[in-house]
């Protein structure tokens, strides 16, 4: 099933990318894909197991996701920009490694935290210890609420993977 | 026209962007933060270059402009993912072979926590 699935893809990206329609192409297309998917089963779509109602209702919160994680991206751009280009520079920054223990315990939801993390400027996931990240933060105003709340809670970020993939709320 | 102006304007933005970015890498002070400024800077920045090209594309839209819009976006789709991967890559070897980073407060190497301390972590 995964394997068939990773076809799909495969192919889809073939033809995008190929953008031949004839016989031949399309033959090089399968056949490339066919080996494609079949060495690589097990690395796209590993240990999928949940129901096709619950993949779409993760992919459906994840595209709300996206759309406040862009946002973000853009506002932390900004900020760093500014803060480069700033006759300052070196007293507003104030760079500091961040740990912090994750309430997320699937592999996945701790990827997409640790990339998103990395994808908004001014904070890098420098790695994951057992259940504690590393984070490098340019300063505390680009960490923002990473570490936690105000209450000792998960931050805003990690709440909202927590709500993909986890169930719980924002 | 107008098209034409939303186009310009991207790409400037786009430009600008790339450019704070070069000029955070120079002036950073040390290789975690110019990490910061080389990594991360070009997500937007690519972001908004690739999509005035792609809107500068579909003008005159047809079945191999919209092909290359297409193409277009899976970089930008690309680039999502690994720019990040890279960046972590770059950064997690620094730390692994004890790269010291600036702080404020101690100045530049004293602010080093690597293996040692993460061996502490894991005996509490």
């Amino acid at each position: 099933m995964a394997a068939v699935v990773t076809f799909c893809v495969m192919f889809a990206f073939w033809v995008v990318m190929s953008g031949k329609l004839d016989l031949f192409h399309l033959g090089m297309g399968v056949m490339a894909s066919a080996l494609v998917s079949w060495l690589s089963r097990d690395l796209l779509f590993s240990g999928h197991t949940k129901t096709l109602g619950g993949t779409l209702g993760e992919i459906g919160r994840f595209l709300r996701y996206a759309g406040w994680l862009f946002w973000q991206v853009v506002l932390a751009n900004v900020h760093i920009a500014g803060l480069s280009l700033s006759p300052r520079a070196m007293e507003r920054i104030d760079p500091r490694i961040i740990r912090f223990k994750t309430v997320l315990k699937t592999d996945f939801a701790r990827f997409v935290l640790a990339n998103s993390i990395t994808l908004t400027p001014g904070t890098v996931t420098v790695r994951i210890q057992d259940d504690t990240f590393y984070v490098h933060a340019i300063n505390p105003q680009a960490a923002g609420d990473l570490a936690g709340d105000a209450v000792g809670g998960p931050g805003e970020m990690e709440r909202w993977v927590a709500w993909i993939f986890e169930g719980g709320k924002r | 026209m107008l098209l034409d102006l939303v186009v310009v304007v991207l790409m400037v933005c786009g430009l600008l962007l790339f450019l704070a970015t070069t000029v955070g890498l120079l002036r950073f002070p040390d290789f975690y933060t110019r990490v910061h400024a080389a990594g991360k800077g070009d997500t937007l920045s690519t972001v908004l270059m690739l999509g005035g090209l792609i809107i500068y594309l579909l003008r005159d839209f047809n079945g191999e402009t919209a092909l290359t819009a297409v193409k277009l976006s899976l970089i930008v789709f690309f680039v999502f993912i690994a720019s990040p991967t890279a960046t972590h890559a770059i950064i997690d070897a620094g730390y692994e072979s004890k790269v010291p980073y600036w702080t404020r407060r101690k100045g530049a190497g004293a602010g080093y926590d690597g293996p040692e301390r993460r061996r502490q972590d894991r005996q509490i």
